[in-house]
């Protein structure tokens, strides 16, 4: 049972209504307060990364039930330049995060599962899954 | 996790002692609290969110304004939380790449690996140690059969490893030629070559070559570009800078090296050392030849090896036990 609802990213706005969307389904699916905090900071890390490199995409996001255990599914998906290096994205200390833990290493901290696909000059397509505890 | 379990009973009793009374001794709990939780990766986060849950079941009229208070804080920290895991991720790594490095600085010793000879009428004493984990310094001692010493000391400019990973490759270099042993200009000739062709041009070697025969007293030298060393003659007491001229290695495959050649009489020393030992920086400036000169004096009466073993001290000492360059420190005495 996928129940998708998307936010397009188009100005720093948007991040926010994405936030926003994450943290409403996040509290229905009963994360405690921590893990909406996490999920709302990853969707928001994933939503500027749309807005500063992509300038254009869309967050979704995704109730999901594996045999009566729930989760929150993130899906970012932009049509800008892709990622060159994915492992080097991957790196801690790498990107613009400069020593603040963000980027997508901090991404993949936060949540359970994560998945990258780029392509350059295509776009990139990160899905990111928290369940609940 | 055993102590995420009692972590909020724990945690309950700290707050609640606390806000009865507001003693020293209890905030030395919650000190330990806080060390065991970062002990067990607990988030500032989580704690935010702890504090919140139990302060409300303490006080369920709590204005909510305290509550919405704590959801800020809450976002905020998680920022913290953000960088607080990059930096457990990124100390984690550093472990293993400091590991890494301890075992290549192990093989690097098993290959670089050189035996002082021991031999009649002359005293020999070397040290060489990285400033970091691996050494860019180099010496090596080979005995022939016709009573002859050859002593190389060779410095790649640079440190850390990739001077270590250069400094492997001349040690092969030396080894695969065996046949100009005997001539320091001819031998430092073709490792000018081979480090010309196989090593990365910002990248240069110095070296000193000499070959002691035994037989005749005779030390043979030459050098490219290394810090000069000194002889000692022990009739005059004094030192004198060993001189020869020559290129650094790897500069121009075209260089030629001059071939000197010294009578090494009873008493008199050779004492060879790379630029970390003339180069020790204290807080008054570089240490001058003469402090160092000095420091050889004072421990003339002692055998080669306590003299470069308590001159490494006596510098490192100086240096507040901070070297910024590999040191290397051979001393040769012929007895008297």
């Amino acid at each position: 049972m996928d129940i998708q609802s998307c936010v397009n990213i188009q100005t720093e706005w948007d991040i926010v209504a994405a936030r926003q969307l994450g943290r409403n389904v996040a509290k229905e699916l009963g994360f405690g307060v921590v893990d909406q905090a996490r999920i709302t900071t990853a969707i928001s890390e994933l939503a500027r990364n749309i807005f500063i490199y992509a300038h254009k995409g869309r967050v979704c996001i995704e109730k999901m039930n594996d045999k009566g255990h729930a989760g929150l599914r993130i899906i970012a998906v932009d049509s800008g330049p892709g990622i060159n290096d994915i492992r080097l994205a991957m790196e801690d200390g790498y990107s613009t995060s400069g020593g603040l833990g963000a980027g997508l290493p901090g991404v993949k901290r936060l949540m359970d599962e994560f998945q990258i696909v780029s392509s350059q000059g295509k776009g990139t397509e990160i899905t990111a899954v928290k369940w609940i505890r | 996790m055993p102590f995420r379990e009692a972590m909020e009973a724990k945690y309950r009793d700290i707050l609640a002692k606390y806000i009865e009374e507001q003693k020293e001794s209890t905030l030395y709990l919650a000190q330990k609290f806080s060390r065991k939780s970062i002990e067990n990766q607990v988030t500032p986060e989580e704690i935010i969110s702890l504090h919140k849950m139990i302060l409300q079941e303490m006080y369920p009229e709590m204005p909510t304004y305290v509550t919405h208070s704590f959801d800020l804080l809450l976002e905020i920290m998680l920022g913290y939380g953000f960088a607080y895991r990059e930096h457990q991720s990124l100390r984690h790594q550093q472990k293993e790449l400091r590991s890494e490095i301890e075992i290549a600085a192990n093989v690097q010793h098993t290959l670089l690996d050189t035996k002082i000879p021991v031999v009649d009428g002359l005293d020999i004493g070397a040290i060489s140690v990285p400033a970091r984990l691996m050494n860019g310094d180099y010496y090596n001692f080979v005995q022939d059969e016709n009573q002859c010493i050859s002593i190389a000391i060779a410095d790649v400019i640079g440190k850390g490893i990739p001077a270590a990973l250069c400094m492997s490759m001349i040690k092969y270099a030396m080894d695969s030629l065996p046949g100009y042993r005997n001539e320091p200009s001819v031998l430092l000739e073709n490792l000018n070559h081979v480090v010309e062709q196989n090593v990365d041009p910002s990248m240069f070697v110095t070296m000193f070559y000499g070959i002691y025969n035994h037989e005749h007293h005779l030390f043979s030298y030459a050098s490219a570009g290394h810090e000069p060393g000194f002889f000692y003659d022990g009739k005059k007491k004094g030192f004198t800078e060993i001189t020869a001229r020559g290129l650094m290695l790897g500069i121009d495959k075209k260089t030629k090296y001059t071939q000197y050649e010294k009578k090494i009489e009873p008493g008199d020393m050779i004492i060879l050392l790379s630029d970390g030992v003339t180069e020790c920086r204290t807080s008054e400036g570089f240490v001058e030849k003469d402090t160092l000169l000095t420091y050889i004096d004072k421990y003339l009466h002692l055998s080669a090896q306590e003299i470069v073993n308590r001159i490494y001290k006596d510098l490192e000492q100086l240096q507040n036990f901070q070297l910024r360059d590999d040191f290397t420190l051979i001393i040769l005495k012929r007895s008297v």
